[in-house]
């Protein structure tokens, strides 16, 4: 999978995209045009942090220290993990120019 | 069969287990300004003096919230022929519900799309009939409404909705799908979605006109999967092939009454938009009992849950819960039996039936369409 977004980059939810909680199954989902996605602890956790403002890498390196975990994985996951959200048009990155 | 009070079972008596639902159609009216002659609505529309009031809606997607839904796709007919359209947009998010709000764009000003945004509709699709103004006005039936739909367009991402284009793809303009593309592309949709004629109701009248050819269902898929490729990361394709070409049938609904169901404009729950088709099917109304009851213990939506009720060849299928013996609308419309396998099936014995009679279709000469209206008077 060619990654679609740089440790530089600044990803956020565009508007029509949110984090909400399904009290009637108990999860989390991600809910945006036409499409619900289930979200497991990763994925919230990855997404919570989407502030608009903190490049990948900051997010990358706050979560690594959250979870005690090395970076490197940690980045790959994420990385991953936003281009396949990023293919969905669910998550946009931010013009730096 | 007797009311299900208890366990519930399918239409053979075999028990079987409803799931949740996931998303909800509501067409909130059958009216429309716009005549496409593949309406997906049923041929005998619903009038406006049957329409449920704005709080019927809250109530019902209270209960769909409540049941499970996360998301309605609020449309029609065109939901902007209702006036009170803002306040059945702000019971759905009041329910918590995200909402998709499905339009032709035509007879919804720029003041109220921008009421619309204030009461908290999530998302806006927009039908498009063609690429030019000639093609757009002929199919809707709708002299203009190529300039309309175009300045809605505008609106919807000024006001900054996310914008998805709805472009329904026929024999008359399939080859016109990079252009169509392109288009949605310029006009800053993040989808698109290329949905060929589903023959049903108005498109089965209109078969002979809006058949594609094999060619054309092959060259559809060739534009899809190299527009997936060009546009990675930039506009998402969502592709309903022409089935009637398929080697296996759609998985229609993702199996009958187990993630969505549709709520007409007089409050007659479906299990899917055509479902009515299936004439000896007793459906029920939200004026009657409450969609969770309606969900989880009606006949209509029990049927064909599950798999007991297969009969052969989907019965012994490796694919019977990938697909579910396809669309039962289908089955009853070309087999004459709601429970048969879906003729579109290579695996059904009336398949060749069904690819000679596509092939007499996609070959007539026909253009002319009979136009979807309501019947005069009443």
């Amino acid at each position: 999978m060619t990654p679609l977004i740089q440790p530089q980059d600044v990803p956020y939810l565009p508007r029509g995209v949110r984090l909400q909680g399904d009290h009637v199954r108990g999860i989390r989902v991600l809910q945006a045009p036409e499409r619900a996605m289930q979200l497991d602890q990763i994925g919230e956790a990855i997404l919570t942090e989407l502030d608009g403002a903190r490049s990948m890498a900051a997010i990358v390196a706050e979560l690594a220290v959250r979870y005690n975990a090395p970076e490197d994985q940690i980045a790959g996951d994420v990385r991953d993990f936003l281009t396949g959200l990023i293919e969905r048009r669910m998550v946009f990155v931010k013009d730096i120019t | 069969m007797k009311d299900q009070l208890q366990q519930p079972r399918d239409l053979d008596g075999n028990p079987v287990t409803p799931g949740l639902p996931m998303a909800m159609l509501a067409e909130v009216t059958h009216r429309c300004p716009l005549a496409c002659p593949y309406c997906s609505n049923p041929v005998e529309l619903v009038r406006a003096g049957s329409e449920l009031s704005a709080d019927d809606w809250g109530r019902v997607f209270r209960e769909a919230a409540d049941l499970g839904v996360l998301q309605v796709h609020i449309s029609g007919g065109e939901p902007g022929a209702r006036r009170d359209l803002a306040q059945i947009v702000a019971h759905a998010r009041d329910a918590g519900l995200y909402v998709n709000l499905i339009t032709s764009g035509i007879g919804i000003t720029r003041d109220r799309l921008e009421e619309l945004d204030r009461a908290g509709v999530d998302h806006v699709q927009l039908s498009l009939q063609g690429i030019r103004p000639d093609m757009a006005d002929r199919i809707s039936g709708h002299p203009g409404s190529w300039d309309k739909k175009m300045g809605f367009a505008d609106w919807v991402t000024e006001i900054g909705f996310p914008l998805t284009i709805n472009a329904v793809v026929h024999r008359q303009n399939m080859e016109r799908l990079p252009d169509m593309l392109e288009l949605a592309e310029r006009l800053g949709a993040r989808r698109i979605e290329v949905a060929t004629v589903q023959f049903h109701g108005w498109a089965d009248l209109n078969r002979g006109a809006l058949m594609p050819t094999r060619e054309q269902a092959a060259f559809a898929r060739q534009v899809v999967n190299e527009g997936r490729i060009r546009l990675r990361g930039r506009m998402v394709i969502d592709y309903v092939p022409a089935d009637h070409h398929a080697v296996f049938p759609k998985a229609c609904m993702g199996g009958w009454g187990s993630t969505g169901l549709n709520v007409g404009p007089d409050g007659t729950v479906l299990p899917c938009h055509a479902a009515q088709s299936i004439g000896w099917m007793r459906f029920e109304n939200v004026k009657e009992r409450s969609l969770s009851d309606i969900w989880h213990l009606s006949d209509s939506f029990n049927a064909f849950r599950g798999t007991a009720w297969m009969p052969e060849p989907c019965a012994s299928c490796e694919r019977k819960t990938i697909d579910f013996g396809g669309c039962r609308c289908q089955a009853m419309a070309l087999a004459g039996d709601a429970r048969a396998t879906d003729p579109v099936c290579s695996k059904s014995p009336l398949h060749a039936q069904v690819v000679a009679r596509a092939e007499g279709d996609a070959a007539a000469e026909t253009t002319e369409f009979v136009y979807r209206r309501m019947k005069k008077g009443g």
